[in-house]
């Protein structure tokens, strides 16, 4: 071990932003208001996303910018607004046995961690074998600058199909406990609907944000898209673009209600799309195999005779890999289908209920309503029953 | 290797290990539900950054391909020892691991889902519980079914009595 991690600015800006996230750690542990640890788990994931950066890795910094500090935070603020914002006081008696554990766990990990290799040591195993063979691959293999796209999507393809999957059947997973939201859209009278998201439409307060966010939504999407197709180039690709798109159609739900968003961008569609990204990536995958590839082999996704044929094939002496850049293209196209209407899909999920539950407690407190005494009685037959 | 240069190598991983116990301090200690989620997540970007840290190579720059003729490429070179640019880089620059870039990119995005999962339980809960606090929801289990019982039980109870 004769490499020694060389004190430098990066190092020193390194340790500092650690510090800060361990300072906003404190915060988060000690404050008992929901909305305060949510709002700073933000901030955590914004300072981690400067820390990625001086550590190389653009491409995580940009997810964790649109997904630590964006998605995360509304769905957790969407959680807290359909239970509470306040959390009980804890006895310090019911900390001790968690304190004992944690210590006990982090004093082991400390104990391991003597032996991992210095901070930067480029010959550590993990840097100096598999890593480094796919830097030295990926320009004559894949043909894309951008290697973290290259072993994403080509090398790593499989991978990446299933925690697409994941994604997918995790929408699945909100949309089977919260139901698709779609009780906004029904007829209800404006004092029924939900206080939360629609009323902010009904405001005269928000002429600014509504006309600022009417323009801000086609660029975000535009952006998405400039995001999605440069992932080969630089930082971005359909994970980082599905979310950018998800933020635009949400910033139009905030500010516009969600009424009016689900009548532009309807609940069944966006379900329907999240398969169908799904589908694009595995067909993608077949193709190759109809072509006499392996699944998702990139190479084999258009027949040999007629890759040879494009300007500049790598079969015929040119520098192109025309179906690796294909293949990574369609299949990043099935990332951000899935991605954002699985996303979107997901704050329908929370943003609806949210509506649903005004509507219940109305419903409750206000006998005149129409459903409520067949609520009450059904309540009661159940009640019964059981 | 003096123990302050092994202290420097390793600070990184200390302080990721105690971001890391504090993501799980909150998961065990903490009653509230939503609290356990963002204590589940702070441990989950913890682990992000540690993977991070493993890949990341000294004096290297992000995984994407680089022109060592170009500019930048000289710019970056010139603050290096050339030997190290040889011994370390691919085609005169030296990188940063893209390995675990490509995982915890594609775990951060599994995050928010698995997220999404676990908040939409916490809101089933409240609905059925009226609480996300453990600790009451355990304690109402461990109650008797009639104290647990809301209206509708309550109308069970009424309605109880014209039964035999």
């Amino acid at each position: 071990m004769d490499f020694a991690t060389p004190f430098d600015i990066n190092t020193a800006i390194n340790l500092g932003l650690l510090g800060i996230l361990l300072a906003i750690l404190g915060g988060i542990i000690t404050t008992r208001s929901l909305l305060a640890a949510i709002l700073l788990m933000s901030v955590y994931s914004l300072v981690s996303v400067v820390w990625l950066v001086i550590m190389d890795a653009v491409d995580v910094a940009f997810t964790e910018a649109v997904v630590g500090a964006g998605i995360s935070t509304i769905v957790l603020l969407g959680a807290i607004l359909l239970t509470r914002s306040e959390a009980l006081h804890i006895k310090w008696q019911d900390v001790i046995g968690p304190a004992a554990a944690v210590l006990a766990t982090g004093a082991l990990l400390l104990y391991a961690a003597i032996d991992l290799p210095a901070l930067g040591d480029p010959s550590s195993p993990a840097n100096a074998y598999v890593g480094r063979l796919y830097i030295e691959h990926t320009p004559h293999e894949i043909g894309v600058p951008n290697i973290v796209t290259a072993v994403l999507s080509s090398y790593r393809g499989f991978d990446t199909l299933g925690e697409t999957t994941v994604i997918f059947a995790a929408g699945i997973a909100v949309t089977i406990m919260l139901g698709f939201g779609e009780r906004s859209l029904s007829d209800l009278p404006a004092d029924v609907r939900a206080p939360n998201f629609d009323n902010l439409a009904e405001s005269d307060h928000h002429v600014i944000l509504r006309v600022a966010a009417k323009m801000l939504a086609p660029v975000t999407i535009l952006y998405a898209l400039y995001v999605q197709f440069h992932g080969d180039l630089g930082a971005g690709g359909g994970f980082q673009a599905g979310v950018v798109v998800a933020v635009a159609v949400i910033l139009h739900a905030l500010v516009f209600g969600l009424r009016d968003t689900m009548h532009a961008i309807r609940p069944e569609v966006t379900r329907g799309v999240s398969a169908v990204g799904v589908l694009i990536y595995a067909g993608v995958g077949v193709i190759g195999m109809l072509n006499g590839g392996v699944f998702l082999d990139y190479d084999h996704l258009f027949p040999v005779a007629f890759e040879s044929g494009l300007p500049g094939s790598h079969l015929s002496g040119g520098h192109h890999h025309w179906g690796q850049h294909f293949g990574i293209m369609f299949i990043e196209l099935g990332v951000l289908a899935t991605v954002s209407s699985t996303l979107i899909t997901v704050f329908y999920a929370f943003a609806g209920r949210s509506s649903d539950a005004e509507v219940d407690i109305h419903a409750a407190h206000a006998p005149p309503a129409a459903d409520a005494p067949m609520r009450a009685s059904g309540a009661a037959k159940g009640g019964a029953g059981a | 290797m003096s123990m302050l240069q092994s202290l420097l190598g390793h600070a990184n991983y200390i302080a990721i290990i105690v971001l890391m116990m504090g993501g799980l301090f909150i998961v065990f200690s903490r009653a509230n539900l939503i609290k356990r989620m963002i204590g589940l997540s702070v441990f989950q970007t913890s682990v992000g950054l540690f993977y991070i840290s493993l890949g990341k190579v000294a004096g290297g720059t992000a995984p994407i391909e680089l022109d060592a003729s170009s500019r930048a490429g000289r710019e970056l070179a010139s603050h290096l020892d050339p030997a190290y640019v040889a011994g370390y880089g691919v085609d005169g620059v030296v990188y940063s691991n893209p390995l675990p870039h490509v995982l915890i990119l594609t775990a951060i995005v599994v995050g928010v889902a698995t997220l999404a999962v676990g908040l939409a339980i916490a809101v089933r809960i409240r609905e059925a519980y009226g609480t996300v606090e453990a600790s009451e929801i355990e304690r109402m289990d461990l109650q008797s079914e009639e104290v647990l019982s809301g209206e509708p039980m309550v109308a069970a109870k009424s309605g109880g009595g014209d039964t035999p």
